[in-house]
């Protein structure tokens, strides 16, 4: 199962590559990572998407717990969160094919954040399921180039 | 103002540190200087890896953090090692490398490593100091985190440049590590319910690992296993927590386990790990491991926890403080005799007996012949061990031989390399444990394999005046792999025998130590006798067939039950 950890660490140079270490030499394995300062500038926040079942994801907390600079490592995998990934995807757009893909994006809510003569850059956020969707959407008409975010997210009300 | 390196002096001496073992170098010249200036002892070792493993035999030893020194590139990666070793077995010592200036950090100037990259997967922390103001924050972090919770390495790398700078700095008073908070106290409901299944049980076993020693909790150690009468079995690490000649101790278990110890894990109905981790060699196959018993794990590292094996009642802290929370939960409550003093230990006692008669380290009853077996050496050595006597060992069969038989009877007094097995660890770590106590007699017990791996340190004995009884199996081979080939590799045999051996009697002479070796059993007590009363540094060679083999053995994916006492084929000499 996936599992979303949200890591607080000390925001000090190393950090990152000491958690990323650590997934690597005790075999567990990455499928997101993100990383970015959090309302405390002394305090990143590294949130994680793992795939393992229960034991294997209490061992990667126990040992991320280990880590001198790891503050606090909460599974939020069964939380209510609000999940985004961002997408940013060139796709070939001549003039036949430019109006229908304006219009598919504004389905989606996406933006278009660049024209060329042949291709737009279009820019899309949302949970995972959305960014899927949008990349199915374009592919038919020629992707020539994709980048995305992991998932950042939080969890809902007060908590 | 204070120079970097002088800050980090006054620092260690802020810190109780009486002695660094050290090997200097060019990123480490501002270091030594500032250390020839102070009144902490510098011991100049043969090789960076010594100074590691002595910094270890003196912590282990001692009970407080070990210190060495290094210059940056090989000087570092020397260390490392000493590191892992450290890190296997948490002992805690403080790792200082000199490292180049800043500016040339990542030029790969020369002598330059990555050493905190390196030793990051076998640390508990490190540090790349780049502020030289930072380094009394550093310095106290690092000895609070090497001996704090679950101890174990922290290695400070410090540039030349920052050990070179002039600052004002600010002593550090307090450590502050809002990721770093080790568990203490017991939880309340987890040790109400050991002690209702200690209530329960019938059939209760205690297994003492390291964190006992560590956590100097022998004390309450015994006073529980006697209230309720709790046989107590030992992990490598844990051998000395209980003496070998209390009636409810009953040695070490794994896989090269006493048959009793196992036998007793195997059949007991309640087991309770104190300050262990479950290594392969001691569980042998986890899923056969003691398999009518529930299990307490009693860690102060949460991570331990369900990593090796299914737990019962997990329960995490300090253990001194968690056994004494278990002691007064129990109000006084006792039992009178111990479930092995029924017809079970009888039974055990004849089985592992008969079990230990057809091993060849032991001598067959009723021979008179000279040759001498591993368990003659080591049945003379107890007569002849104090309470106080310190034993470390190398890697290797001698070693088994020794955890196997040695009558221990206090905490600190075995140290040897459990968790990496590290050939080369027992001379340098008998230097520590001598260098922390000077006027106790430190033995080491060695191989002619691991010998030759720990021979520089010999140098340094010389050079300190450092009085270590060295005993040397002999058998002209690497005879724990040997040991393995018979068993894995159908008795093929490759890269164990060394052709060549050097004459060590020569070689104890060029070191200036008494010389002695010994051929024939008779003349053996007097050897050991006369080794150990010298006054200064000795070796006694004993030659010994590369024939005996260490048993029990306990062979891959078996139980802890299911041990082998020789080689499938072989004919046995017991007899039977």
């Amino acid at each position: 199962m996936r599992h979303t950890l949200a890591v607080l660490v000390e925001n000090r140079p190393g950090v990152l590559s000491h958690v990323a270490g650590l997934f690597a030499r005790r075999g567990y394995n990455i499928e997101s990572l993100v990383v970015g300062e959090t309302e405390d500038k002394t305090v990143s926040r590294i949130t994680l998407v793992v795939e393992g079942d229960e034991r294997v994801i209490e061992q990667v907390s126990k040992q991320l717990n280990k880590q001198i600079e790891v503050i606090k490592v909460n599974d939020i995998t069964n939380e209510q969160t609000v999940d985004r990934q961002m997408l940013l995807v060139k796709v070939t757009a001549d003039q036949a094919a430019r109006q229908e893909i304006l219009q598919l994006m504004e389905i989606f809510r996406c933006r278009v954040v660049d024209i060329g003569r042949r291709s737009l850059i279009i820019e899309a956020t949302g949970d995972e399921g959305k960014i899927e969707a949008v990349i199915q959407s374009l592919r038919p008409f020629g992707i020539k180039e994709l980048v995305r975010t992991g998932k950042v997210s939080m969890v809902r009300g007060s908590k | 103002m204070d120079s970097g390196a002088e800050i980090l002096v006054k620092c260690l001496e802020k810190e109780d540190v009486e002695v660094v073992f050290g090997y200097p170098g060019g990123a480490a010249l501002e270091i030594f200087d500032a250390l020839q200036k102070s009144k902490i002892r510098n011991i100049l070792v043969r090789h960076e890896q010594g100074a590691a493993h002595a910094a270890n035999g003196y912590a282990r030893a001692s009970g407080k953090v070990g210190v060495c020194l290094a210059t940056s590139g090989p000087g570092a990666t020397n260390l490392i090692t000493g590191v892992a070793t450290a890190y296997m077995d948490s002992i805690p010592i403080v790792l200082i490398t000199g490292q180049v200036s800043t500016s040339m950090i990542g030029t790969d100037a020369f002598q330059e490593v990555d050493v905190t990259g390196i030793s990051d997967p076998i640390s508990k922390h490190n540090y790349l100091v780049k502020d030289t103001a930072e380094l009394p924050r550093i310095v106290k972090e690092a000895f609070y985190i090497a001996k704090s919770g679950r101890p174990g390495p922290v290695l400070i790398d410090l540039p030349k440049d920052v050990a070179a700078a002039r600052v004002e700095a600010e002593d550090c008073l307090r450590v502050d590590l809002r990721g770093y908070k080790p568990n203490i106290i017991g939880h309340k409901g987890q040790i109400r319910q050991v002690v209702q299944l200690l209530r329960e049980a019938e059939r209760p076993l205690l297994c003492a690992g390291g964190g006992v020693i560590s956590a100097g909790a022998e004390e309450e150690l015994l006073c529980l296993a006697e209230q309720l009468q709790i046989p107590v079995v030992n992990t490598l690490m844990g051998l000395g927590s209980i003496s070998r000649e209390h009636p409810l101790s009953l040695g070490m278990l794994g896989t090269y386990g006493l048959a009793k110890a196992n036998l007793v894990t195997q059949n007991c109905d309640l087991f309770i790990a104190l300050g262990m981790r479950f290594d392969d060699r001691v569980t042998g196959n986890t899923k056969k491991f003691a398999p009518q018993a529930k299990i307490i794990h009693i860690d102060i590292d949460t991570a331990e926890i369900g990593k090796n094996i299914r737990v019962d009642v997990p329960l995490v802290g300090d253990l001194k403080i968690i056994l004494k929370q278990i002691i007064e939960s129990l109000e006084g409550e006792k039992r009178e005799g111990s479930w092995l003093t029924r017809e079970t230990l009888a039974e055990l006692e004849k089985e592992a007996a008969r079990e230990a008669a057809a091993t060849p380290a032991n001598a067959p009853a009723g021979s008179a012949g000279p040759e001498i077996y591993p368990g003659d050496v080591i049945s003379a050595l107890n007569q002849l061990i104090t309470p106080d006597t310190i034993v470390t060992t190398d890697v290797g069969q001698h070693q088994i031989w020794a955890a196997q038989g040695l009558k221990l009877r206090k905490p600190r007094t075995f140290i040897s390399s459990g968790g990496l097995g590290t050939m080369g660890y027992g001379i340098p770590a008998a230097i520590g444990a001598q260098v922390a106590c000077p006027g106790r007699t430190v033995v080491v017990i060695t191989g002619d394999g691991s010998f030759q791996m720990g021979m520089p340190e010999l140098g340094t004995c010389l050079a300190e005046d450092l009085p270590l009884k060295i005993i040397l199996f002999n058998n002209k081979t690497l005879g724990m792999v040997k040991q393995l080939q018979d068993h894995y590799c159908e008795r093929r045999h490759t890269s164990v025998y060394f052709r060549k051996l050097p004459d060590f009697q020569y070689i104890a002479r060029a070191y200036g130590a008494l010389s002695l070796s010994a051929r024939d059993k008779k003349e053996l007590p007097e050897k050991l006798e006369q080794l150990l009363r010298h006054p200064g540094l000795g070796i006694l060679e004993i030659e010994i067939s590369a024939e005996y083999n260490v048993y029990p053995m306990v062979l891959g994916g078996q139980g802890l039950d299911e041990m082998v006492f020789s080689v499938p084929g072989a004919c046995s000499k017991g007899g039977d």
